[in-house]
């Protein structure tokens, strides 16, 4: 897909499509100011308001195609917004419209970003900073707890076993223990990978 | 650029963790406190808690903590060095891979492997839920803060936004 080829969302789609589900691609500049709103919206994750923009207000994807490229950016490393960005705008404009989306998604909150990290170094330490800020952490914690609890809930349900182990496992190393990530994953990946290519030859056979 | 240099430490960090930041920004974050705080020692358990608090409040992907850290090991240059080498060599790695995988007769793959991370990418989260409260939870109502704000969020659709700021309010108030 070269960035001065026709617009190559028809390209991608196998299957028929609802024209009407796609407007036209957007230019560059329209790009960068989605992704930038997006992600200016996007307070605790820029997610739900990414799908909002590409699916219902501007119609870019239909939500199944949604689903896929966020599927394949989470199964992927790194922070999953930022991998959608870079694949969802180069569908639409080439490698160009890959950057001009990655770009409008991290400069304004990075920008942002280093304006509170010059904020925190100077008054970082006065009490009411801290005390606030010890609050907003704890809550900041709880909300992780919660993600945690959400994404377990359907493992417990199934009572899927070998599921449950890796993921105490992988809690105990990381957590626990502190072992470093790469060590961890180095081991867990292709073991985790295994085992559930044998079960699913299982169940298939 | 020496490899003394503190930019390139930060970018050789966080362009190597991001290749092994399965399931995104909260799954990377016990290896964020691994180098940040055990390892390297650019900042205190305590600068690292409200670096993570400070980008759960802001706009934004919160991998951006990655900003901050950036920032306290080499000012400006550092935040934005951190910031490149956290989201660049993986989303240029997605983009390469989405050409790959939009050929035909590659299905069955990605299905496979995304089921095989999810418990991993749990078991990150899980772990960074644990460090995280280490630092945080420091006293009975701190820990409580955290709990009832866990509960909540798991039983209802509540904006996280609010939440956060009800924590601050508390925190302001000197209740936690």
């Amino acid at each position: 897909m070269s960035p001065d080829s026709a617009p190559a969302v028809q390209e991608l789609d196998q299957e028929p499509d609802l024209p009407a589900a796609h407007a036209s691609p957007p230019g560059l500049v329209a790009l960068f100011l989605a992704f930038a709103r997006m992600s200016l919206a996007g307070f605790g994750g820029v997610l739900v308001f990414a799908r909002h923009a590409i699916v219902d207000q501007h119609r870019w994807m239909t939500a199944d195609e949604f689903n896929e490229t966020f599927a394949l950016c989470h199964f992927l490393p790194g922070p999953n917004i930022v991998n959608l960005s870079m694949v969802f705008g180069s569908r639409l404009r080439g490698i160009a419209g890959g950057v001009a989306a990655f770009a409008g998604l991290l400069l304004p909150p990075t920008l942002i970003m280093t304006v509170l990290a010059i904020i925190y170094a100077r008054f970082g330490d006065v009490d009411v900073l801290r005390r606030v800020l010890a609050g907003v952490s704890c809550a900041a914690v709880g909300l992780l707890i919660a993600v945690v609890f959400r994404m377990m809930t359907p493992l417990l349900k199934r009572m899927d076993a070998v599921a449950l182990i890796l993921m105490l496992g992988v809690f105990a190393a990381i957590g626990v223990f502190r072992w470093p990530l790469q060590a961890v994953l180095l081991v867990a990946v292709p073991v985790s990978v295994g085992v559930t290519y044998l079960l699913r030859r299982k169940v298939a056979a | 650029m020496s490899s003394q240099s503190p930019i390139w430490a930060l970018i050789s960090t966080f362009g190597l963790m991001s290749l092994f930041a399965v399931g995104g920004a909260a799954a990377a974050v016990p290896e964020m406190h691994r180098i940040a705080v055990e390892v390297h020692r650019w900042m205190t358990d305590k600068q690292f808690a409200d670096a993570y608090a400070i980008a759960q409040l802001s706009p934004g992907p919160n991998v951006l903590i990655v900003t901050l850290i950036g920032y306290a090991v080499a000012g400006i240059p550092g935040a934005l060095a951190a910031t490149l080498a956290m989201c660049l060599p993986t989303a240029l790695l997605a983009y390469y891979v989405s050409r790959l995988l939009s050929r035909p007769g590659q299905s069955r793959w990605p299905g496979l492997i995304q089921a095989a991370l999810v418990p991993l990418s749990i078991g990150l989260m899980a772990a960074s839920a644990l460090i995280l409260a280490r630092s945080t939870d420091r006293n009975i109502a701190a820990l409580l803060l955290t709990a009832t704000v866990a509960v909540i969020a798991s039983v209802s659709r509540a904006n996280p936004l609010w939440l956060l700021l009800a924590g601050g309010l508390l925190g302001f108030a000197g209740i936690v």
